[in-house]
């Protein structure tokens, strides 16, 4: 097949599984959906539909970096700050 | 305009999501094969000074971390977020076990000093022993201005805008450049060290230096007693009826 697009998909996953590190129920829960997601269009041909479905994945790191944060923070504010009434 | 240079201290320590567990001889926690991240203040610290670099307020951001060869991925990760070079400490054995922050304020004061640093920023402390005290120290040892629990900070010239977290609210200081500034959770949202930025950043310089060749002395005059456990909490218990539970109540003259 040897898309050009190959090695945008290819570093999507990567950075995906490099972020999977971090995921709270475990690295080994988040590799093995990541696999069947990216499995599961291995098939799928049309460049566009390929841009289409990177810019999905590109949207899950954006999501998985926001709901990091919100994890580290909650538990830094939970930690360092009294809870305020009201 | 005065050249600026932008010293970031770096902490690694047991990541903030692992279960925390005391050495049964109590001499300290467990850490061997314990995962480790960057101090989350540090991550706060590590941010406010690469946006001062991005509005062009500054020119370098140097990112220093003291302890083993292990510190060098704390450094990474400050590199991949956007500090332009790192400087490793190396502190290693019984050293490292007695390391705190009057030795680091130490070491970051030296390091300052050297590297014509016109400001430090810290994390207001470490989520692992909870000192809060190597800012001020460094501050007090450099003869600089401090502006500490900073949630917002605005460099205006030579001087520098704090607004501090204080009991009840907050707090507006005007200090003057050189200064140390200390993080606290509000000051910004820290970006993610995303696993291009790392690869990136492996390309960025770490200089490794010891703490002598600062001259400074590392001896410390703290000596750990004891580390213990948090009491645990009671279980509770479950009642089958609102009666059950006014009698439970009531026993434990709650009522």
């Amino acid at each position: 097949m040897a898309s050009p697009l190959r090695g945008e998909v290819v570093r999507l996953y990567k950075n995906l599984l490099y972020l999977g590190r971090e995921y709270p129920k475990g690295a080994d829960y988040f590799r093995d959906r990541l696999k069947t997601a990216f499995l599961k269009n291995k098939d799928v041909t049309d460049p566009e539909k390929i841009k289409q479905l990177v810019a999905r994945g590109e949207h899950v790191i954006k999501e998985l970096e926001a709901l990091y944060y919100l994890r580290k923070y909650r538990a830094m504010k939970q930690r360092y700050y009294e809870e305020t009434k009201n | 305009k005065m050249s600026s240079r932008v010293l970031v201290g770096v902490k690694r320590v047991i990541d903030y999501a692992v279960k925390i567990r005391v050495k049964p001889d109590r001499t300290g926690v467990v850490t061997d094969g314990v995962k480790h991240s960057m101090n989350p203040f540090c991550e706060i610290a590590v941010e406010e000074a690469v946006r001062l670099k991005e509005k062009k307020l500054v020119n370098e951001v140097i990112a220093v971390s003291c302890g083993p060869q292990q510190v060098q991925e704390t450094i990474r990760t400050a590199l991949a977020m956007g500090a332009d070079r790192g400087i490793h400490v190396e502190v290693s054995g019984k050293d490292y076990d007695n390391l705190g922050p009057l030795q680091v304020s130490k070491i970051l004061a030296a390091l300052a000093k050297k590297e014509n640093a016109s400001l430090v920023v810290l994390g207001k402390q470490a989520i692992d022993d909870d000192c809060n005290q190597t800012g001020q120290m460094t501050a007090a040892l450099l003869d600089w201005s401090q502006g500490t629990f900073a949630s917002e900070v605005v460099l205006e010239g030579d001087m520098l805008k704090v607004v501090r977290e204080i009991d009840g609210g907050l707090e507006t200081i005007k200090i003057k450049m050189p200064a140390v500034v200390t993080a606290d959770l509000r000051l910004n949202t820290p970006r993610y060290a995303t696993l291009p930025n790392i690869m990136k950043a492996k390309k960025k310089k770490i200089d490794c230096l010891k703490a002598a060749d600062l001259g400074v002395d590392l001896t410390s005059r703290l000596e750990i007693l004891s580390v213990e456990e948090p009491s645990q909490r009671q279980a509770g218990v479950k009642v089958e009826t609102v009666e059950d539970l006014v009698t439970k109540l009531r026993n434990a003259s709650r009522i």
